[in-house]
């Protein structure tokens, strides 16, 4: 049921990537694994997602199966990832943001009180805009949803992972509450702790130039992204705002029109219908806007900060082989413990040198990813654009001909 | 000054209008001295302002009457036409304000405002000065605009005028017309905050913008003024287009004592209003009253939502503006040089798109936020003329009522023996009997001349609705078709 809206949704993957549209072969194991969120529903104040898998890889029961998650499984998931030290070279598909219905809710509840201050027609006409809203935020959050999976079954080692089955497979609740308070509190804290960390990390200079520029480059475009994302949501706001007036312009004239008995009325009654059609011309092109470029810089914003998560731990990698390396070193001087410093020097090395493989290979990919999906949503958006304006411009010129005619 | 919005007017009608078969003047054709006053205020323009504008004036006062003398004669079924335009200070063609606006604001406008008007203002409280470009504008001319250029030219005065002197002007109009039921155009409203903003010398975009709002507002006021036939040939009406010097309207300052009892006036009228039970026997009133209380309502609201629409679209160029700069900075750090490329166009574009919304919101405000507002003034202007029926209809029926108690008083005194108090009642029974005929005249001199203002205002309403609302579609497409063609280029880059 959820499919249709996909196609209007964001695409922030390459179309090798994308679930649903390709099928995904595994050329190593020969294996398909497919998923995708076949249907969704929206209780008072809990989504519930029904993903839906095909595979042919021999650890599912059967080939076809579907399960129904709520966020915050989806959530458990991706923080088992994070989690994981396995997975540290790679970079960690975000998590989808919460499901927000919050805003259009209040709007609804406004909306019903202020029933009695207008007329019955406004009153339909704003409550099926306000629907539509809320149906253009829940096919969003479904679309975040399931792009989360699509990458990590796309990914070759995280595709394979077993709480990722388990997500995929165990059709019952996986009890996975959302974190309480004090839970909460240790995460800020950890978080604190983290980019303090993360700032005396950054400071060590990295011998590889691959990942130097890496560094200085995701740290400016990280908050470029973040900027650009701000701006682009008020722009579309205020882009909302105007649509919402001509919308009520629209009324007024037509209440005007249907009163006047002068040779007005045509007019405005017409007028009233050019601006009713202009309002959904102008409300389409905000919310192109709003999936195709707003969407798409969020998504990286959060991306990006994947990535700059992924370089992170590298660094930290890095500077415990450094300190391995001193404290065999002096080990090795002072001739105590060496053994115990050689092994640990070793695994340090291992570690640092496995991420170090691995993440560049990622943020190769992540280049690779990013720019197909800006191309590709801003060409698409051009194109929309350009298709909306021309139409806009004929229903103006078509009225405006009808009411020269007229006069 | 015939820079100023000279082009072919299109709206050449309304001088008919205007005529309504009434000659302004007597007949130019005489001798010069019996030329009406205005020809002779445009000797007056050449010491008003600055001296730019002397140059235009340079030619012989002699020769300026001799020509008008000899158009008048060689055209004469256009005579009549001729007269009600060329001596009055007519209007300035129905241009859209936006066309106006741009000369003015850039050229004198700025002069006097910031030079000698500044000045003024100091001294003063509560005025400002605006020039008012008025020329006469032939109709019948149009097709020989050519050779009229001349005469078109030295029909053209300027006078210079306070803020304050528009209200008095007002004020005037409002106390002679209203209450025997001429519709009287209301004067744009006086605004505490944003003069003292323009006092103190802000010269920031907000003082700006009040400024030109309210030099439109004044433009607006007087054309409207000018285009009813009764006031135009009103005496004050015409001093104030033409005179050099006008007497300071002293009460008009907006916390003056006459503002307080102009204030104090119109809540006992409200009152009143509410205690006054009239039998309407004319079915047209009523149903016009309620017309137009509808009308003000959806006026209101379609007021609100324009001006909130003004906002937002002022509020989507900033936001555009800022987002255009983000892409660009977004672009400079994508390392892929093709998408680097591509955000910077994208970039480019919206900046375009910013400067088009702006253009936009101004056109939305000026020319349909305003009509709007100068409509929902003009409503309250129409229901006074209402209300002054309903006063007038009281005050006959208030007359009539004593009369009968006189009467039945003076039945009474026939049967006591005092032949003076007869006498005085009998006298007194005279007077009121003159006055109640004289209430009844009023009346139904107030409701036709009601009939008549109401048919033309209608008339007035359904032409300034439409060539407004045409106006405004076709700014909407020129902004559209900027917009398709900065979208479409795009891809032609690409």
């Amino acid at each position: 049921m959820m499919q249709e809206g996909l196609d209007d949704g964001p695409d922030f993957l390459s179309e090798e990537d994308r679930g649903p549209r390709a099928v995904n072969v595994d050329l190593q194991t020969d294996a398909m694994l497919q998923v995708d969120i076949s249907d969704a529903l929206s209780e008072r104040d809990k989504v519930k997602f029904t993903v839906h898998t095909k595979s042919t890889l021999p650890n599912f029961k059967q080939n076809e199966f579907s399960v129904v998650r709520q966020h915050e499984e989806f959530i458990w998931l991706h923080d088992s990832f994070v989690e994981n030290e396995e997975y540290a070279g790679y970079i960690i598909p975000p998590a989808p943001p919460r499901p927000d219905f919050d805003a259009s809710r209040e709007k609804l509840q406004k909306l019903g009180e202020g029933e009695g201050s207008m007329t019955k027609e406004e009153f339909t006409k704003m409550k099926q805009e306000l629907e539509a809203e809320y149906l253009a935020i829940f096919k969003k959050t479904v679309a975040m949803h399931e792009v989360f999976l699509c990458r990590v079954a796309a990914h070759p080692v995280l595709r394979k992972d077993l709480n990722f089955h388990v997500f995929l497979e165990y059709n019952q609740d996986l009890s996975v509450r959302g974190k309480n308070k004090k839970e909460k509190l240790e995460d800020f804290f950890k978080n604190v702790v983290k980019s303090a960390d993360g700032v005396l990390v950054a400071g060590v200079k990295d011998v590889d130039d691959f990942f130097e520029h890496e560094k200085t480059f995701l740290l400016e475009y990280h908050n470029r992204v973040k900027d650009a994302s701000a701006k682009s949501d008020r722009m579309i706001r205020s882009h909302k705002n105007a649509a919402d007036d001509i919308n009520r312009i629209a009324s007024s004239l037509y209440t005007l029109g249907t009163q006047d008995s002068t040779d007005l009325c045509k007019f405005f009654l017409k007028v009233s219908e050019l601006f009713e059609k202009t309002r959904k011309i102008e409300a389409r092109i905000a919310a192109d806007e709003d999936l195709k470029l707003a969407d798409l810089l969020k998504y990286y914003l959060r991306e990006s900060q994947a990535a700059k998560d992924l370089l992170y731990r590298r660094s930290r990698a890095l500077v415990d082989y450094e300190n391995a390396n001193k404290a065999l070193d002096k080990a090795r001087a002072k001739n105590r413990d060496v053994l115990q410093a050689e092994t640990s020097q070793q695994l340090c090395c291992h570690k640092f040198e496995k991420i170090s493989e691995s993440a560049k290979q990622e943020l190769i990919d992540f280049k690779t990813r990013r720019v197909a999906a800006f191309r590709k949503n801003l060409v698409e958006l051009a194109e929309l654009e350009l298709k909306h304006a021309k139409g806009n411009l004929q229903l103006l010129q078509g009225c405006l001909g009808i009411l020269k005619g007229n006069t | 000054m015939a820079d100023t919005a000279r082009d072919a007017p299109p709206e050449q009608t309304d001088f008919h209008e205007l005529e309504d078969g009434e000659e302004l003047f007597p007949e130019p054709a005489t001798t010069q001295e019996s030329q009406p006053a205005s020809l002779a205020a445009e000797d007056i323009s050449t010491n008003s302002n600055g001296p730019k504008q002397d140059s235009l004036f340079d030619d012989d006062p002699e020769d300026l009457f001799a020509e008008a003398t000899e158009e008048v004669s060689l055209d004469s079924p256009e005579r009549d036409v001729l007269l009600s335009d060329g001596p009055s200070p007519a209007i300035t063609p129905i241009t859209p304000p936006t066309s106006v606006i741009t000369p003015r604001i850039g050229h004198t406008h700025d002069d006097m405002f910031t030079h000698s008007s500044f000045d003024e203002i100091e001294e003063e409280e509560g005025g400002d000065s605006f020039d008012i470009h008025i020329s006469v504008s032939d109709p019948e001319k149009v097709g020989e605009y050519m050779t009229s250029m001349s005469l078109f030219k030295r029909n053209e005065f300027a006078v210079k005028r306070r803020f304050s002197d528009f209200l008095g002007l007002h004020s005037k109009l409002a106390s002679k017309y209203l209450h025997i039921g001429y519709i009287v155009p209301p004067a744009p409203e006086k605004s505490i905050v944003g003069m003292t903003k323009v006092k103190v010398g802000k010269e920031d975009q907000s003082s700006n913008e009040f400024v030109e709002k309210r030099r439109s507002a004044l433009e607006r006021y007087l054309m409207r003024t000018v285009k009813h036939p009764i006031l135009l040939k009103d005496p004050d009406v015409l001093q104030f287009l033409e005179s050099s010097e006008l007497p300071r309207a002293v009460s008009t300052q907006a916390l003056s004592s006459a503002g307080l009892l102009r204030m104090v006036n119109k809540a006992a009228d409200a009152v009143n209003k509410m205690t006054i039970k009239m039998n309407e026997s004319d079915a047209w009133f009523e149903e016009k009253q309620q017309h137009f209380e509808n009308l003000d309502v959806q006026l209101r609201k379609l007021h609100t939502s324009v001006e909130s629409l003004v906002c937002h679209r002022k509020e989507l160029s900033v936001n555009t503006a800022q987002f255009a700069k983000s892409a660009a900075m977004l672009g400079n750090s994508e390392d892929h040089t093709a998408l680097s490329r591509a955000l910077s166009q994208l970039a480019e574009v919206e900046e375009k798109i910013d400067q088009l919304h702006q253009d936009q919101a101004n056109a939305d405000f000026y020319l349909f936020s305003e009509l709007l507002g100068d409509y929902v003034r003009l409503l309250t202007a129409v229901k006074g003329v209402f209300d002054h029926r309903m006063k007038t209809w009281q005050k006959w029926q208030d007359s009539q009522m004593l009369l009968q108690k006189k009467r039945e008083a003076e039945a009474k005194l026939q049967f006591t023996n005092k032949p003076d108090k007869l006498q005085q009642a009998k006298d007194e029974i005279k007077e009121l009997e003159g006055k109640v005929q004289q209430g009844e005249r009023d009346f139904e001199q107030i409701s036709k001349t009601i009939r008549k203002e109401v048919s033309r205002f209608e008339k007035e309403r359904v032409k300034d609705f439409k060539t407004i609302i045409i106006k405004y579609l076709e700014s909407l497409v020129q902004t559209q078709q900027q917009v398709n063609k900065t979208v479409s280029d795009i891809f032609h880059h690409n």
